[in-house]
């Protein structure tokens, strides 16, 4: 894609203003660093509170009376006990069982749900909802309006609070409308990093004037989308398209957690979401292959598309996932594994410029979540 | 004036006084790179010229280095097993990745110089 089809987000002349490097990103262009770097970027990240603009992502309000029970046909996910404030992981799925896209779902209260999507898929998704739910709700995108700042970190609290105390109250997954600096935003206690921290929807039109209020904070640095890879995937949290597609079901990408229990097979609202019957005759029968974690066993990095090996040299899978963790401080991967070799601790080798590292299967986070829930 | 020599791929030459050239990573490479975490270092062997001797991996990416002439490595720096955070900290000093002997004697003197990697550097950040 040329640069000059790329898309701004509404914080892109401040990306440059603060010496960012630029790369193209789902069709913008997105600061995938700034001068501090990488690793200073995720360290500091872990340490105190970063600011990630995350205003490429697709943000969508779903309002009617019958929003939940809709949109309950296109994900496996309980929304209609959704309580309002909360937020909820979800995914929506295909007739085969295939994840179209993951996605985060709030309850704003007053028939309204507040969905966040990912940016390469955004049109697609709003194309999916217009399709299957316009009978039976409004279906309003807010791409071009809103922006989407994420503040992440243990300090991320602290700095927040300054401009609204009552944040400081709310857990993980929680969602509320708050005003800041006099703008009306909507903050959810949640990120993509593993660390305590907030996602803030804010009008385009504010959203400079926001990030700049708080990168003068002393906590706040501006962190590019390179730290947001190596601490997503420290963390063990999947990136769309890469760790999970169209052709991987929930329960390959080893997401049954995020099904929710009223829902699944032996649930009281089971099944009546696309894909169903493939998911359920999975959880029931086993699946060929899943997603595991995998620590190399040597510092190589092993990046995205290594072949996995057996030890007779079989290949067993694909690395879907990997580089290089600044706070574990050695090489990580998540990987698709034959199911034979998906136990913790199973030895695996990845064929790295046609040499094998040796690699163990880990259980996720490689890094622990540090979520507030009070 | 610098007795370096340069590639257009971004490493420095060093003509040692036994005949032998030291290569490393430029400081312009290294920053484009960003954060170095491993470097995958050649075998002692000879190299054809553009041979990808070692491999550098930043955070984000992995990189070739590649053989700036002919030639057999004598030595790697051992120094980047355990710290290949020098070849962001000291890429003209402590962060060199190998020593070689040239095929050709002569040449180290062909490529280019610091005038004219600096107008290299140039046209690069300009473009």
């Amino acid at each position: 894609m040329s640069t000059e089809h790329l898309l701004n987000t509404p914080l892109h002349a401040l990306h440059l203003e603060l010496g960012a490097r630029m790369v193209p990103f789902a069709g913008y262009d997105m600061p995938v660093q700034y001068p501090l770097g990488v690793m200073k970027e995720h360290q500091h990240t872990r340490e105190q509170a970063g600011l990630f603009d995350v205003s490429h992502m697709g943000q969508i309000l779903l309002t009617g009376a019958d929003a939940a029970k809709a949109l309950e046909t296109l994900v496996p996910v309980d929304i209609i006990d959704l309580p309002v404030g909360m937020q909820r992981y979800a995914m929506f799925t295909n007739e085969q069982g295939g994840i179209l896209d993951d996605l985060m779902v709030a309850n704003l209260g007053n028939d309204q749900l507040f969905l966040v999507v990912n940016a390469a898929c955004k049109d697609q998704d709003l194309a999916h909802l217009r399709k299957h739910l316009s009978a039976h709700c409004d279906i309003q995108p807010l791409f071009e309006e809103r922006a989407l700042l994420a503040l992440q970190g243990p300090a991320a609290v602290d700095v927040l609070q300054r401009l609204a105390p009552e944040v400081a109250k709310m857990t993980f997954m929680q969602f509320a409308p708050v005003t800041l600096l006099g703008v009306d935003c909507y903050v959810s206690r949640s990120g993509y990093t593993g660390e305590d921290g907030f996602e803030i929807s804010v009008p385009a039109a504010n959203a400079e004037a926001l990030a700049r209020h708080l990168l003068a904070e002393p906590e706040v640095q501006a962190i590019g989308l390179g730290a947001r890879d190596s601490l997503r995937l420290e963390a063990g949290l999947c990136l769309y398209g890469h760790d999970m597609n169209e052709k991987t079901t929930p329960i390959e990408a080893s997401l049954l957690w995020a099904i929710s229990k009223t829902r699944r097979a032996d649930g009281p609202r089971a099944g009546g979401f696309p894909g169903a019957e493939q998911i359920f005759a999975q959880q029931q029968n086993g699946v060929a292959q899943k997603r595991v974690g995998l620590l190399p066993q040597e510092r190589t990095p092993v990046r995205e598309g290594a072949e996995v090996v057996d030890k007779d040299g079989k290949v067993i899978g694909r690395v879907c996932s990997g580089g290089f963790g600044p706070t574990l401080g050695a090489p990580l991967a998540m990987a698709y594994l034959d199911i034979a070799h998906t136990a913790v601790d199973s030895d695996v080798w990845a064929i790295v410029r046609g040499k094998t590292v040796p690699m163990k299967v880990s259980k996720m986070p490689f890094v622990a979540q540090r979520y507030y829930r009070g | 004036m610098s007795d370096l020599r340069f590639t257009e791929d971004h490493e420095w030459l060093r003509a040692e006084a036994d005949g032998s050239v030291t290569v490393g990573i430029t400081a312009f490479a290294q920053n484009a790179l960003g954060d170095v975490v491993f470097v995958q270092l050649p075998e002692l062997q000879a190299y054809d010229k553009g041979a990808e001797a070692a491999t550098v991996e930043s955070v984000k990416a992995a990189s070739g280095v590649y053989m700036p002439l002919d030639g057999e490595v004598l030595e790697v720096n051992p120094a980047l097993d355990s710290s290949p955070e020098l070849v962001n900290e000291d890429p003209l000093g402590r962060g060199w990745f190998l020593r070689f002997k040239p095929a050709d004697a002569t040449a180290v003197d062909q490529l280019l110089d610091q005038d004219a990697y600096d107008r290299l550097i140039k046209a690069n950040t300009e473009a």
